[in-house]
């Protein structure tokens, strides 16, 4: 079970590491409105074959060969239902793959949104080479953090630099906060 | 409430740390620095792997070690997981098991430091489910 969003952010973006993806988009659409909370993770990766998309969140189904069982997926698959929701994956090989979860943002069972912050920057931190990019939109606005735009700015220096990572944090935390997201 | 934070107020924290840089010893190699790798699969997040992960940026820096911190996947010890990987310059990667806050200090002041090692080895001759 994952306590958080940014647990199964971290999780799931690691599936599009492993696919060799060379960029990354996080999108969150919250909105009390219409009580949904989604979670999209997109990526260029080397896509998932026509025959496993069936059987992915099947937790015995998993390309890797360390262990036999593969948990991310269904959990957050697990998750979605749980609240009401769901979960779609789509896919095409050689060209990407799209997670989409979609939650009650007011169901009980929907975990909260966690260190989501500190997991983007962490991922970016310790994947310099791939553009992570973080949309994320509430009733009162958006946000978009993306990596270019950081390296941009950082020119040579590394984004891995603990003082860089703290600062990143403490930006997504304040800008997350102006637009009120959701606990 | 003071002004949100943007990307142009990384400047200043580029410079300065341009300026630290600019103090410190030229090693620009990876293979002279320490090397941890925290695994970060399924299992090594749910066991709390990124609170690990953030210490040792956090840590290292204030201690000021160089090193460079990164993710790998999932090594096939999940049942020992938080797992990190160590590497000191020139010596073979260490696997230590079973790692929170405090274990990641000792790993740090001791085997990090002094090169002593630490409770919750994972030998390097266990073999996984399926070794390919």
């Amino acid at each position: 079970m994952m306590k958080d969003f940014a647990m199964h952010i971290m999780d799931i973006a690691q599936n599009s590491v492993s696919a060799g993806a060379s960029e990354i988009t996080v999108e969150i659409f919250e909105s009390e409105r219409t009580d949904l909370f989604a979670l999209t993770i997109r990526d260029n990766g080397k896509g998932i074959p026509a025959d496993m998309i069936d059987k992915v969140t099947d937790p015995y189904v998993t390309s890797r060969t360390t262990r036999k069982v593969g948990l991310g997926l269904p959990l957050l698959k697990q998750h979605a239902n749980s609240t009401g929701g769901s979960l779609m994956l789509d896919s095409a090989e050689g060209k990407g793959t799209e997670v989409r979860a979609t939650f009650g943002l007011s169901h009980l069972d929907r975990q909260p949104l966690g260190d989501i912050a500190g997991t983007i920057v962490l991922l970016a931190a310790a994947n310099p080479q791939i553009r992570f990019v973080y949309k994320h939109s509430t009733d009162t606005g958006s946000y978009i953090f993306d990596t270019v735009e950081v390296n941009q700015m950082l020119e040579d220096m590394s984004i891995a630099e603990a003082p860089v990572i703290r600062f990143l944090r403490e930006m997504i935390e304040e800008n997350l906060k102006e637009i009120k997201i959701s606990g | 409430m003071g002004q949100v934070k943007s990307l142009a107020d990384l400047r200043k924290i580029k410079e300065d740390l341009q300026v630290k840089m600019s103090l410190r010893e030229k090693s620009n190699n990876p293979e002279s620095l320490v090397q941890v790798k925290v695994a970060m699969a399924t299992c090594g997040i749910a066991s709390g792997a990124k609170q690990v992960m953030d210490f040792f940026i956090d840590e290292f820096d204030k201690r000021n070690i160089q090193a460079v911190v990164t993710q790998t996947g999932c090594m096939g010890y999940c049942f020992a997981e938080p797992t990190v990987e160590v590497t000191l310059p020139g010596q073979e990667p260490v696997v230590f098991g079973y790692v929170d806050a405090k274990k990641a200090d000792d790993i740090i002041e001791k085997y990090v430091k002094n090169g002593e090692l630490v409770e919750g080895i994972i030998p390097v001759n266990y073999q996984t489910i399926e070794k390919k």
